[in-house]
Protein backbone atom coordinates (compact mmCIF):
# COMPACT_ATOMS: atom_id res chain seq x y z
CA UNK A 1 0.00 0.00 0.00
CA UNK A 2 1.68 3.17 -1.15
CA UNK A 3 1.14 6.65 0.16
CA UNK A 4 -0.07 7.88 -3.23
CA UNK A 5 -2.98 5.49 -3.45
CA UNK A 6 -4.04 6.25 0.11
CA UNK A 7 -6.02 9.50 -0.40
CA UNK A 8 -8.32 7.87 -2.96
CA UNK A 9 -8.89 5.02 -0.55
CA UNK A 10 -9.83 7.35 2.21
CA UNK A 11 -12.51 9.03 0.11
CA UNK A 12 -14.43 6.03 -1.11
CA UNK A 13 -14.25 4.46 2.36
CA UNK A 14 -15.06 0.82 2.73
CA UNK A 15 -15.53 0.02 -0.95
CA UNK A 16 -12.06 1.30 -1.80
CA UNK A 17 -10.55 -0.39 1.23
CA UNK A 18 -11.45 -3.86 0.00
CA UNK A 19 -9.38 -3.78 -3.18
CA UNK A 20 -6.54 -1.37 -3.96
CA UNK A 21 -6.91 -0.26 -7.57
CA UNK A 22 -5.22 -2.32 -10.27
CA UNK A 23 -4.14 -5.17 -8.05
CA UNK A 24 -6.40 -7.76 -6.46
CA UNK A 25 -5.08 -9.14 -3.21
CA UNK A 26 -6.03 -12.61 -2.17
CA UNK A 27 -8.24 -12.17 0.88
CA UNK A 28 -9.52 -14.46 3.55
CA UNK A 29 -13.27 -15.00 3.37
CA UNK A 30 -13.44 -13.66 6.95
CA UNK A 31 -11.72 -10.98 8.99
CA UNK A 32 -8.17 -12.04 9.93
CA UNK A 33 -8.89 -10.93 13.49
CA UNK A 34 -10.88 -14.14 13.93
CA UNK A 35 -7.55 -15.98 13.78
CA UNK A 36 -6.56 -14.17 16.96
CA UNK A 37 -9.90 -13.91 18.71
CA UNK A 38 -11.05 -17.49 18.26
CA UNK A 39 -8.05 -19.15 19.98
CA UNK A 40 -8.03 -16.46 22.67
CA UNK A 41 -11.69 -17.07 23.38
CA UNK A 42 -11.13 -20.82 23.54
CA UNK A 43 -8.41 -20.26 26.15
CA UNK A 44 -10.59 -17.83 28.10
CA UNK A 45 -13.59 -20.14 28.10
CA UNK A 46 -11.71 -23.40 28.67
CA UNK A 47 -11.70 -23.11 32.50
CA UNK A 48 -15.51 -22.66 32.43
CA UNK A 49 -15.87 -25.65 30.11
CA UNK A 50 -13.59 -27.84 32.20
CA UNK A 51 -15.46 -26.86 35.35
CA UNK A 52 -18.75 -27.90 33.78
CA UNK A 53 -17.36 -31.15 32.33
CA UNK A 54 -15.81 -32.24 35.60
CA UNK A 55 -19.03 -31.54 37.46
CA UNK A 56 -20.80 -34.07 35.20
CA UNK A 57 -18.21 -36.86 35.31
CA UNK A 58 -17.99 -39.92 37.50
CA UNK A 59 -15.23 -39.73 40.13
CA UNK A 60 -13.37 -42.45 38.19
CA UNK A 61 -13.45 -40.39 35.00
CA UNK A 62 -12.28 -37.26 36.82
CA UNK A 63 -9.30 -39.14 38.23
CA UNK A 64 -8.43 -40.72 34.91
CA UNK A 65 -5.23 -39.72 33.17
CA UNK A 66 -5.11 -38.76 30.34
CA UNK A 67 -8.21 -36.71 31.19
CA UNK A 68 -11.57 -37.54 29.66
CA UNK A 69 -12.20 -34.46 27.54
CA UNK A 70 -15.81 -35.41 26.73
CA UNK A 71 -17.57 -37.56 29.34
CA UNK A 72 -19.34 -40.73 28.16
CA UNK A 73 -22.39 -40.20 30.32
CA UNK A 74 -23.50 -37.08 32.14
CA UNK A 75 -23.63 -37.78 35.84
CA UNK A 76 -26.09 -35.21 37.19
CA UNK A 77 -26.12 -37.00 40.55
CA UNK A 78 -23.02 -34.97 41.49
CA UNK A 79 -25.29 -32.01 42.11
CA UNK A 80 -27.61 -33.61 44.68
CA UNK A 81 -24.51 -35.24 46.21
CA UNK A 82 -22.84 -31.84 46.61
CA UNK A 83 -26.03 -30.37 48.06
CA UNK A 84 -26.19 -33.25 50.53
CA UNK A 85 -22.69 -32.57 51.83
CA UNK A 86 -22.91 -28.77 52.08
CA UNK A 87 -25.89 -26.38 52.26
CA UNK A 88 -25.23 -24.50 49.02
CA UNK A 89 -28.82 -23.25 49.03
CA UNK A 90 -28.21 -21.68 52.40
CA UNK A 91 -24.89 -20.16 51.26
CA UNK A 92 -26.65 -18.73 48.24
CA UNK A 93 -29.46 -17.29 50.34
CA UNK A 94 -26.96 -15.74 52.78
CA UNK A 95 -24.97 -14.20 49.93
CA UNK A 96 -28.14 -12.87 48.32
CA UNK A 97 -29.42 -11.36 51.60
CA UNK A 98 -26.08 -9.78 52.44
CA UNK A 99 -25.54 -8.39 48.94
CA UNK A 100 -29.11 -7.08 48.55
CA UNK A 101 -29.28 -5.41 51.95
CA UNK A 102 -25.79 -3.94 51.50
CA UNK A 103 -26.79 -2.50 48.12
CA UNK A 104 -30.01 -0.98 49.53
CA UNK A 105 -28.19 0.52 52.54
CA UNK A 106 -25.56 2.01 50.25
CA UNK A 107 -28.11 3.50 47.88
CA UNK A 108 -29.97 5.19 50.75
CA UNK A 109 -27.05 6.28 52.93
CA UNK A 110 -24.71 7.32 50.12
CA UNK A 111 -27.49 9.25 48.34
CA UNK A 112 -28.31 11.19 51.50
CA UNK A 113 -24.70 11.93 52.38
CA UNK A 114 -23.60 12.51 48.79
CA UNK A 115 -26.42 14.95 48.23
CA UNK A 116 -25.67 16.89 51.40
CA UNK A 117 -21.97 17.08 50.50
CA UNK A 118 -22.86 18.20 46.98
CA UNK A 119 -25.43 20.88 47.78
CA UNK A 120 -25.59 21.96 51.43
CA UNK A 121 -23.34 24.29 53.34
CA UNK A 122 -22.99 23.18 56.92
CA UNK A 123 -20.40 23.46 59.62
CA UNK A 124 -17.67 20.85 59.31
CA UNK A 125 -18.60 19.81 55.79
CA UNK A 126 -15.12 20.21 54.36
CA UNK A 127 -13.40 18.50 57.28
CA UNK A 128 -15.85 15.61 57.29
CA UNK A 129 -15.50 15.12 53.56
CA UNK A 130 -11.71 15.13 53.86
CA UNK A 131 -11.86 12.40 56.52
CA UNK A 132 -14.08 10.28 54.29
CA UNK A 133 -11.74 10.73 51.34
CA UNK A 134 -8.81 9.74 53.53
CA UNK A 135 -10.45 6.42 54.45
CA UNK A 136 -10.90 5.72 50.74
CA UNK A 137 -7.16 5.31 50.31
CA UNK A 138 -6.56 2.92 53.20
CA UNK A 139 -6.50 -0.79 52.34
CA UNK A 140 -8.91 -3.08 54.18
CA UNK A 141 -6.04 -4.95 55.82
CA UNK A 142 -5.25 -1.90 57.94
CA UNK A 143 -8.77 -1.68 59.33
CA UNK A 144 -9.72 -5.34 59.59
CA UNK A 145 -8.30 -6.11 63.05
CA UNK A 146 -10.01 -3.18 64.85
CA UNK A 147 -13.12 -3.82 62.74
CA UNK A 148 -13.12 -7.39 64.03
CA UNK A 149 -12.81 -6.15 67.64
CA UNK A 150 -15.54 -3.53 67.16
CA UNK A 151 -17.96 -5.97 65.53
CA UNK A 152 -17.31 -8.50 68.27
CA UNK A 153 -17.96 -5.83 70.93
CA UNK A 154 -21.15 -4.64 69.19
CA UNK A 155 -22.45 -8.19 69.05
CA UNK A 156 -21.91 -8.73 72.77
CA UNK A 157 -22.97 -5.32 74.10
CA UNK A 158 -25.37 -3.77 71.59
CA UNK A 159 -27.09 -6.12 69.17
CA UNK A 160 -26.33 -9.80 68.63
CA UNK A 161 -27.46 -9.58 64.99
CA UNK A 162 -24.47 -7.46 63.97
CA UNK A 163 -21.94 -9.46 65.99
CA UNK A 164 -19.42 -12.08 64.97
CA UNK A 165 -21.05 -15.05 63.26
CA UNK A 166 -24.14 -13.12 62.17
CA UNK A 167 -25.00 -11.86 58.70
CA UNK A 168 -25.31 -8.35 60.14
CA UNK A 169 -21.56 -8.40 60.71
CA UNK A 170 -21.12 -8.68 56.94
CA UNK A 171 -23.60 -5.87 56.19
CA UNK A 172 -23.09 -3.14 58.77
CA UNK A 173 -19.40 -2.30 58.14
CA UNK A 174 -20.19 -1.95 54.42
CA UNK A 175 -23.58 -0.26 54.78
CA UNK A 176 -22.06 2.97 53.48
CA UNK A 177 -18.79 3.35 51.63
CA UNK A 178 -16.53 6.32 51.08
CA UNK A 179 -16.45 5.42 47.41
CA UNK A 180 -20.27 5.50 47.18
CA UNK A 181 -20.54 8.91 48.85
CA UNK A 182 -17.78 10.37 46.71
CA UNK A 183 -19.14 8.83 43.51
CA UNK A 184 -22.71 10.11 44.04
CA UNK A 185 -21.54 13.53 45.22
CA UNK A 186 -19.58 13.93 42.00
CA UNK A 187 -22.62 12.92 39.97
CA UNK A 188 -25.07 15.16 41.85
CA UNK A 189 -22.80 18.13 41.25
CA UNK A 190 -23.13 17.68 37.48
CA UNK A 191 -26.95 18.05 37.66
CA UNK A 192 -28.46 21.50 36.98
CA UNK A 193 -29.43 23.06 40.30
CA UNK A 194 -32.39 25.04 38.85
CA UNK A 195 -34.95 22.23 39.14
CA UNK A 196 -34.09 21.78 42.78
CA UNK A 197 -34.29 25.50 43.48
CA UNK A 198 -37.68 25.92 41.85
CA UNK A 199 -39.04 22.93 43.77
CA UNK A 200 -37.74 24.50 46.97
CA UNK A 201 -39.47 27.77 46.10
CA UNK A 202 -42.67 25.77 45.64
CA UNK A 203 -42.28 24.59 49.22
CA UNK A 204 -40.85 21.08 48.77
CA UNK A 205 -38.65 19.82 51.60
CA UNK A 206 -35.01 18.87 51.06
CA UNK A 207 -35.87 15.20 51.29
CA UNK A 208 -38.70 15.54 48.79
CA UNK A 209 -36.39 17.33 46.36
CA UNK A 210 -33.83 14.55 46.71
CA UNK A 211 -36.34 11.74 46.25
CA UNK A 212 -38.59 13.29 43.60
CA UNK A 213 -36.15 15.28 41.50
CA UNK A 214 -32.50 14.39 42.08
CA UNK A 215 -32.62 10.59 42.41
CA UNK A 216 -34.62 10.01 39.18
CA UNK A 217 -32.06 12.11 37.32
CA UNK A 218 -29.26 10.10 38.95
CA UNK A 219 -30.66 6.69 37.96
CA UNK A 220 -27.60 5.70 35.84
CA UNK A 221 -25.21 6.56 38.68
CA UNK A 222 -27.36 4.69 41.20
CA UNK A 223 -27.46 1.63 38.93
CA UNK A 224 -23.68 1.73 38.59
CA UNK A 225 -23.17 2.04 42.34
CA UNK A 226 -25.65 -0.81 42.90
CA UNK A 227 -23.85 -3.11 40.45
CA UNK A 228 -20.40 -2.37 41.89
CA UNK A 229 -21.57 -2.77 45.48
CA UNK A 230 -23.32 -6.02 44.62
CA UNK A 231 -20.20 -7.45 42.95
CA UNK A 232 -18.00 -6.41 45.88
CA UNK A 233 -20.32 -7.92 48.44
CA UNK A 234 -20.94 -11.10 46.47
CA UNK A 235 -17.23 -11.79 45.96
CA UNK A 236 -15.97 -10.64 49.35
CA UNK A 237 -13.95 -13.38 51.02
CA UNK A 238 -11.47 -12.06 53.59
CA UNK A 239 -13.96 -10.33 55.88
CA UNK A 240 -16.48 -13.24 55.95
CA UNK A 241 -13.52 -15.56 56.59
CA UNK A 242 -12.73 -13.55 59.71
CA UNK A 243 -16.26 -12.75 60.87
CA UNK A 244 -18.12 -16.02 60.21
CA UNK A 245 -17.33 -19.45 61.62
CA UNK A 246 -20.58 -21.41 61.63
CA UNK A 247 -21.66 -23.10 58.42
CA UNK A 248 -25.19 -21.72 58.57
CA UNK A 249 -24.05 -18.12 58.31
CA UNK A 250 -21.52 -18.61 55.52
CA UNK A 251 -21.74 -16.79 52.21
CA UNK A 252 -21.00 -18.59 48.94
CA UNK A 253 -17.25 -17.86 48.62
CA UNK A 254 -16.63 -18.84 52.24
CA UNK A 255 -18.89 -21.90 52.03
CA UNK A 256 -17.22 -22.98 48.82
CA UNK A 257 -13.73 -22.51 50.30
CA UNK A 258 -14.71 -24.53 53.38
CA UNK A 259 -16.24 -27.22 51.18
CA UNK A 260 -13.04 -27.34 49.17
CA UNK A 261 -11.04 -27.81 52.35
CA UNK A 262 -13.23 -30.73 53.42
CA UNK A 263 -13.39 -32.49 50.04
CA UNK A 264 -9.87 -32.02 48.71
CA UNK A 265 -9.87 -34.89 46.23
CA UNK A 266 -13.55 -35.19 45.39
CA UNK A 267 -13.23 -33.08 42.28
CA UNK A 268 -16.62 -33.95 40.80
CA UNK A 269 -18.43 -32.82 43.96
CA UNK A 270 -16.30 -29.71 44.24
CA UNK A 271 -16.93 -28.69 40.66
CA UNK A 272 -20.67 -29.32 41.06
CA UNK A 273 -20.63 -27.02 44.08
CA UNK A 274 -18.59 -24.51 42.15
CA UNK A 275 -20.99 -24.56 39.21
CA UNK A 276 -23.92 -24.00 41.56
CA UNK A 277 -22.22 -20.98 43.12
CA UNK A 278 -21.19 -19.57 39.75
CA UNK A 279 -24.35 -20.00 37.72
CA UNK A 280 -26.55 -17.45 39.52
CA UNK A 281 -23.85 -14.83 39.07
CA UNK A 282 -23.31 -15.71 35.41
CA UNK A 283 -27.07 -15.56 34.76
CA UNK A 284 -27.31 -12.14 36.41
CA UNK A 285 -24.26 -11.12 34.42
CA UNK A 286 -25.74 -12.14 31.06
CA UNK A 287 -29.09 -10.51 31.81
CA UNK A 288 -27.53 -7.25 32.96
CA UNK A 289 -24.41 -7.36 30.83
CA UNK A 290 -24.79 -3.78 29.64
CA UNK A 291 -25.04 -2.46 33.18
CA UNK A 292 -22.17 -4.62 34.37
CA UNK A 293 -19.87 -3.55 31.62
CA UNK A 294 -20.83 0.09 31.95
CA UNK A 295 -20.34 -0.05 35.70
CA UNK A 296 -16.92 -1.63 35.48
CA UNK A 297 -15.97 0.88 32.80
CA UNK A 298 -17.22 3.62 35.13
CA UNK A 299 -14.57 2.69 37.72
CA UNK A 300 -12.00 3.42 35.04
CA UNK A 301 -13.62 6.69 34.05
CA UNK A 302 -13.80 7.71 37.71
CA UNK A 303 -10.10 6.98 37.99
CA UNK A 304 -8.96 9.01 35.03
CA UNK B 1 -38.86 31.72 53.33
CA UNK B 2 -36.00 34.07 54.07
CA UNK B 3 -32.43 33.46 53.03
CA UNK B 4 -31.32 33.24 56.66
CA UNK B 5 -33.76 30.44 57.48
CA UNK B 6 -32.69 28.58 54.40
CA UNK B 7 -29.09 28.71 55.49
CA UNK B 8 -29.66 27.76 59.13
CA UNK B 9 -31.90 24.88 58.06
CA UNK B 10 -29.02 23.65 55.94
CA UNK B 11 -26.94 23.23 59.09
CA UNK B 12 -29.44 20.82 60.55
CA UNK B 13 -30.48 19.01 57.36
CA UNK B 14 -26.87 18.77 56.26
CA UNK B 15 -25.88 16.93 59.40
CA UNK B 16 -29.06 14.86 59.39
CA UNK B 17 -28.36 13.72 55.83
CA UNK B 18 -24.70 12.85 56.29
CA UNK B 19 -24.76 11.36 59.81
CA UNK B 20 -25.90 7.79 59.12
CA UNK B 21 -23.43 7.23 56.29
CA UNK B 22 -20.63 9.12 57.96
CA UNK B 23 -21.21 7.26 61.24
CA UNK B 24 -20.63 3.94 59.46
CA UNK B 25 -17.48 5.20 57.78
CA UNK B 26 -16.10 6.74 60.96
CA UNK B 27 -16.82 3.65 63.05
CA UNK B 28 -15.56 1.05 60.56
CA UNK B 29 -13.07 3.17 58.61
CA UNK B 30 -11.60 6.15 60.41
CA UNK B 31 -11.56 4.76 63.97
CA UNK B 32 -9.96 1.44 62.95
CA UNK B 33 -7.26 3.29 61.00
CA UNK B 34 -6.18 5.17 64.12
CA UNK B 35 -6.73 2.16 66.36
CA UNK B 36 -4.51 -0.14 64.34
CA UNK B 37 -1.85 2.59 64.27
CA UNK B 38 -1.92 2.56 68.07
CA UNK B 39 -1.97 -1.23 68.15
CA UNK B 40 1.13 -1.41 66.00
CA UNK B 41 3.03 0.16 68.93
CA UNK B 42 1.58 -2.26 71.47
CA UNK B 43 2.17 -5.85 72.40
CA UNK B 44 -1.25 -7.34 71.81
CA UNK B 45 -1.52 -11.11 71.75
CA UNK B 46 -3.30 -13.95 73.46
CA UNK B 47 -0.52 -14.52 75.98
CA UNK B 48 -1.59 -11.73 78.29
CA UNK B 49 -4.66 -9.54 78.75
CA UNK B 50 -2.64 -6.30 78.97
CA UNK B 51 -1.58 -4.43 75.90
CA UNK B 52 1.51 -2.48 76.97
CA UNK B 53 3.15 0.03 74.66
CA UNK B 54 6.39 -1.36 73.32
CA UNK B 55 7.51 1.48 71.09
CA UNK B 56 8.89 0.35 67.77
CA UNK B 57 9.38 -3.26 68.87
CA UNK B 58 6.86 -4.64 66.37
CA UNK B 59 8.46 -2.76 63.51
CA UNK B 60 11.90 -3.85 64.64
CA UNK B 61 10.74 -7.46 64.82
CA UNK B 62 9.43 -7.08 61.28
CA UNK B 63 12.81 -5.90 60.04
CA UNK B 64 14.40 -9.09 61.39
CA UNK B 65 11.66 -11.52 60.43
CA UNK B 66 12.92 -13.66 57.52
CA UNK B 67 9.34 -14.54 56.52
CA UNK B 68 8.51 -10.85 56.12
CA UNK B 69 11.49 -10.45 53.80
CA UNK B 70 10.28 -13.44 51.78
CA UNK B 71 6.72 -12.11 51.76
CA UNK B 72 7.88 -8.73 50.45
CA UNK B 73 9.89 -10.41 47.74
CA UNK B 74 7.02 -12.67 46.68
CA UNK B 75 4.54 -9.77 46.71
CA UNK B 76 6.79 -7.65 44.51
CA UNK B 77 7.59 -10.49 42.08
CA UNK B 78 3.91 -11.31 41.84
CA UNK B 79 2.95 -7.67 41.23
CA UNK B 80 5.71 -7.17 38.67
CA UNK B 81 4.40 -10.13 36.66
CA UNK B 82 0.68 -9.81 37.20
CA UNK B 83 0.20 -6.11 36.44
CA UNK B 84 2.00 -5.88 33.07
CA UNK B 85 0.70 -9.34 32.14
CA UNK B 86 -2.94 -8.41 32.71
CA UNK B 87 -2.51 -5.07 30.95
CA UNK B 88 -0.86 -6.65 27.91
CA UNK B 89 -3.55 -9.33 27.59
CA UNK B 90 -6.31 -6.75 28.14
CA UNK B 91 -4.91 -4.27 25.64
CA UNK B 92 -4.30 -6.93 23.00
CA UNK B 93 -7.80 -8.40 23.29
CA UNK B 94 -9.50 -5.00 23.48
CA UNK B 95 -7.76 -3.81 20.31
CA UNK B 96 -8.70 -7.06 18.57
CA UNK B 97 -12.30 -6.71 19.75
CA UNK B 98 -12.65 -3.03 18.87
CA UNK B 99 -14.24 -3.69 15.47
CA UNK B 100 -17.57 -4.77 14.07
CA UNK B 101 -16.96 -8.29 12.79
CA UNK B 102 -19.06 -11.42 13.03
CA UNK B 103 -19.38 -13.02 16.49
CA UNK B 104 -17.84 -9.94 18.08
CA UNK B 105 -20.51 -9.89 20.78
CA UNK B 106 -19.74 -13.51 21.56
CA UNK B 107 -16.01 -12.78 21.85
CA UNK B 108 -16.63 -9.77 24.06
CA UNK B 109 -19.07 -11.58 26.32
CA UNK B 110 -16.62 -14.46 26.73
CA UNK B 111 -13.94 -12.05 27.90
CA UNK B 112 -16.29 -10.10 30.16
CA UNK B 113 -17.53 -13.31 31.79
CA UNK B 114 -14.37 -13.50 33.91
CA UNK B 115 -15.61 -10.36 35.70
CA UNK B 116 -18.51 -12.40 37.08
CA UNK B 117 -16.41 -15.22 38.57
CA UNK B 118 -15.35 -14.86 42.20
CA UNK B 119 -11.73 -15.26 43.24
CA UNK B 120 -12.70 -18.41 45.12
CA UNK B 121 -14.41 -20.08 42.14
CA UNK B 122 -11.48 -19.03 39.98
CA UNK B 123 -8.93 -20.49 42.38
CA UNK B 124 -10.78 -23.82 42.70
CA UNK B 125 -11.00 -24.27 38.92
CA UNK B 126 -7.32 -23.46 38.47
CA UNK B 127 -6.22 -25.77 41.27
CA UNK B 128 -8.00 -28.51 39.34
CA UNK B 129 -6.63 -27.46 35.93
CA UNK B 130 -3.09 -27.42 37.34
CA UNK B 131 -3.43 -30.56 39.46
CA UNK B 132 -0.04 -32.35 39.24
CA UNK B 133 -1.51 -35.87 38.87
CA UNK B 134 -4.83 -35.49 37.06
CA UNK B 135 -4.77 -31.92 35.78
CA UNK B 136 -5.59 -31.19 32.18
CA UNK B 137 -2.70 -28.72 31.85
CA UNK B 138 -0.17 -31.48 32.39
CA UNK B 139 -2.03 -33.50 29.77
CA UNK B 140 -1.73 -30.69 27.21
CA UNK B 141 1.95 -30.22 28.09
CA UNK B 142 2.41 -33.95 27.55
CA UNK B 143 1.02 -33.61 24.03
CA UNK B 144 3.89 -31.28 23.14
CA UNK B 145 6.44 -33.45 24.88
CA UNK B 146 6.84 -31.64 28.20
CA UNK B 147 6.94 -33.93 31.28
CA UNK B 148 4.32 -33.44 34.04
CA UNK B 149 4.99 -30.49 36.32
CA UNK B 150 4.31 -30.16 40.05
CA UNK B 151 2.82 -26.63 39.65
CA UNK B 152 1.23 -25.54 42.96
CA UNK B 153 3.19 -28.24 44.83
CA UNK B 154 6.49 -26.91 43.58
CA UNK B 155 8.23 -24.07 45.46
CA UNK B 156 9.68 -22.78 42.21
CA UNK B 157 6.42 -22.82 40.22
CA UNK B 158 3.54 -22.14 42.63
CA UNK B 159 3.76 -18.34 42.49
CA UNK B 160 3.71 -18.38 38.69
CA UNK B 161 0.60 -20.54 38.63
CA UNK B 162 -1.06 -17.95 40.86
CA UNK B 163 0.07 -15.24 38.42
CA UNK B 164 -1.59 -17.15 35.57
CA UNK B 165 -4.86 -17.74 37.40
CA UNK B 166 -5.19 -14.13 38.51
CA UNK B 167 -4.35 -12.76 35.05
CA UNK B 168 -7.16 -14.92 33.71
CA UNK B 169 -9.50 -13.67 36.44
CA UNK B 170 -8.74 -10.00 35.71
CA UNK B 171 -8.76 -10.25 31.91
CA UNK B 172 -12.42 -9.23 31.66
CA UNK B 173 -11.83 -6.16 33.78
CA UNK B 174 -8.86 -5.00 31.71
CA UNK B 175 -10.73 -5.63 28.44
CA UNK B 176 -13.74 -3.61 29.64
CA UNK B 177 -11.56 -0.66 30.65
CA UNK B 178 -9.52 -0.68 27.42
CA UNK B 179 -12.57 -1.19 25.18
CA UNK B 180 -14.33 1.75 26.83
CA UNK B 181 -11.22 3.87 26.31
CA UNK B 182 -10.81 2.70 22.70
CA UNK B 183 -14.37 3.76 21.98
CA UNK B 184 -13.26 7.27 22.92
CA UNK B 185 -10.50 7.30 20.30
CA UNK B 186 -11.93 9.24 17.33
CA UNK B 187 -11.71 7.19 14.16
CA UNK B 188 -11.05 10.40 12.22
CA UNK B 189 -7.62 10.59 13.87
CA UNK B 190 -6.47 7.10 12.93
CA UNK B 191 -7.93 7.50 9.44
CA UNK B 192 -6.13 10.79 9.01
CA UNK B 193 -2.91 9.07 10.02
CA UNK B 194 -3.53 6.36 7.44
CA UNK B 195 -4.06 9.03 4.79
CA UNK B 196 -0.76 10.61 5.80
CA UNK B 197 0.90 7.29 5.11
CA UNK B 198 1.16 5.78 8.59
CA UNK B 199 0.96 1.99 8.74
CA UNK B 200 -1.44 0.37 11.17
CA UNK B 201 1.31 -0.26 13.73
CA UNK B 202 2.53 3.35 13.53
CA UNK B 203 -1.00 4.71 13.86
CA UNK B 204 -1.50 2.47 16.89
CA UNK B 205 1.79 3.49 18.51
CA UNK B 206 1.59 7.22 17.77
CA UNK B 207 -2.15 7.88 18.07
CA UNK B 208 -4.15 5.13 19.77
CA UNK B 209 -1.66 4.30 22.52
CA UNK B 210 -1.19 7.92 23.69
CA UNK B 211 -4.96 8.44 23.68
CA UNK B 212 -5.29 5.30 25.82
CA UNK B 213 -2.71 6.47 28.35
CA UNK B 214 -5.24 7.66 30.97
CA UNK B 215 -6.82 4.19 30.92
CA UNK B 216 -3.36 2.62 31.08
CA UNK B 217 -2.42 4.70 34.11
CA UNK B 218 -5.69 3.85 35.83
CA UNK B 219 -5.25 0.12 35.16
CA UNK B 220 -1.64 0.17 36.31
CA UNK B 221 -2.57 1.83 39.61
CA UNK B 222 -5.72 -0.19 40.19
CA UNK B 223 -4.17 -3.56 39.36
CA UNK B 224 -1.10 -2.79 41.46
CA UNK B 225 -3.16 -1.89 44.51
CA UNK B 226 -5.05 -5.16 44.11
CA UNK B 227 -1.90 -7.17 43.43
CA UNK B 228 -0.21 -5.90 46.59
CA UNK B 229 -3.29 -7.13 48.50
CA UNK B 230 -3.31 -10.63 46.97
CA UNK B 231 -4.86 -13.06 49.43
CA UNK B 232 -7.87 -15.15 48.32
CA UNK B 233 -6.07 -17.28 45.73
CA UNK B 234 -3.11 -17.92 48.02
CA UNK B 235 -5.33 -18.85 50.95
CA UNK B 236 -7.22 -21.33 48.83
CA UNK B 237 -4.53 -22.89 46.67
CA UNK B 238 -1.33 -23.03 48.69
CA UNK B 239 -1.85 -21.50 52.17
CA UNK B 240 1.43 -19.70 51.58
CA UNK B 241 3.34 -22.91 50.83
CA UNK B 242 5.10 -24.95 49.69
CA UNK B 243 8.00 -23.87 51.92
CA UNK B 244 6.60 -20.30 52.11
CA UNK B 245 7.04 -19.99 48.34
CA UNK B 246 3.73 -18.16 47.98
CA UNK B 247 3.60 -16.35 51.31
CA UNK B 248 2.67 -12.81 50.31
CA UNK B 249 2.31 -9.86 52.68
CA UNK B 250 -1.44 -10.04 53.22
CA UNK B 251 -1.36 -13.80 53.71
CA UNK B 252 1.32 -13.45 56.38
CA UNK B 253 -0.62 -10.60 57.94
CA UNK B 254 -3.78 -12.72 58.07
CA UNK B 255 -1.78 -15.59 59.51
CA UNK B 256 -0.29 -13.41 62.23
CA UNK B 257 -3.61 -11.72 63.06
CA UNK B 258 -6.18 -14.49 62.93
CA UNK B 259 -4.20 -17.70 63.31
CA UNK B 260 -1.47 -16.60 65.74
CA UNK B 261 -3.52 -13.72 67.23
CA UNK B 262 -0.58 -11.34 67.30
CA UNK B 263 -2.72 -8.27 66.74
CA UNK B 264 0.09 -5.85 67.51
CA UNK B 265 2.59 -7.40 65.16
CA UNK B 266 -0.05 -7.86 62.45
CA UNK B 267 -1.01 -4.18 62.72
CA UNK B 268 2.61 -3.21 62.13
CA UNK B 269 2.66 -5.40 59.00
CA UNK B 270 -0.62 -3.81 57.87
CA UNK B 271 0.85 -0.33 58.20
CA UNK B 272 3.95 -1.41 56.35
CA UNK B 273 1.72 -2.71 53.54
CA UNK B 274 -0.13 0.62 53.54
CA UNK B 275 3.19 2.42 53.22
CA UNK B 276 4.24 0.21 50.31
CA UNK B 277 0.93 0.87 48.54
CA UNK B 278 1.24 4.64 49.03
CA UNK B 279 4.85 4.74 47.82
CA UNK B 280 4.15 2.59 44.75
CA UNK B 281 1.01 4.56 43.86
CA UNK B 282 2.75 7.92 44.22
CA UNK B 283 5.60 6.72 42.00
CA UNK B 284 3.10 5.49 39.42
CA UNK B 285 1.28 8.81 39.38
CA UNK B 286 4.56 10.76 39.19
CA UNK B 287 5.87 8.69 36.30
CA UNK B 288 2.39 8.41 34.81
CA UNK B 289 1.78 12.14 34.76
CA UNK B 290 4.74 12.62 32.48
CA UNK B 291 3.69 9.82 30.14
CA UNK B 292 -0.05 10.41 30.20
CA UNK B 293 -1.79 12.46 27.60
CA UNK B 294 -5.09 14.11 28.53
CA UNK B 295 -7.10 15.60 25.71
CA UNK B 296 -9.14 18.02 27.79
Amino acid sequence: MTATSAPARGRVRSAGRAAPPGRRRRRLPFSPWHLVLLPATVVLLFPFWWLLITSLETPAEALHFPPVLVPHTLRFANYPDALASAPFGRFFLNSAVVATVTVLCNLVLCSLAGYAFARFRFLGRTALFAVIMATLMVPFQVTMIPQFIIVKWLGVHVLAGVGINHLGALILPNAATAFGIFFLRQFFRTLPVEYEESARVDGASRLTVLIRIVLPLAAPALATLAALTFLDSWNNFLWPLIAITSTNQMTLPLGLATFQGAHQTEWTLMMAGNVMSLVPMLVIFFLAQRYFVRSVAATGLAGT
Amino acid sequence: MTRRRLVSSEQFTGWAFVSPGVAVILLFGAVPILWSAVMSFQRNNLLSPDTPFVGLANYRQMAHDPVVAQAIQHTLVYTALFVPGTMAVGLFLAVAMNRQIRFINFYRTAAYATVAISTISEAIVFIWLFDPSYGVVNYFLGLIGIPPQQFLNSPSQALYVIVVMTIWGWTGFAVVIYLAALQGVPQALTEAAAIDGAGPWQAFRRITLPLLSPATLFLAVWLTINALQLFDEVYLSTQGGPLNATTVLVYYLYNQAFQQFNFGYASAIAYFLFLVIIVVTVIQFRVGRRLTYYRS
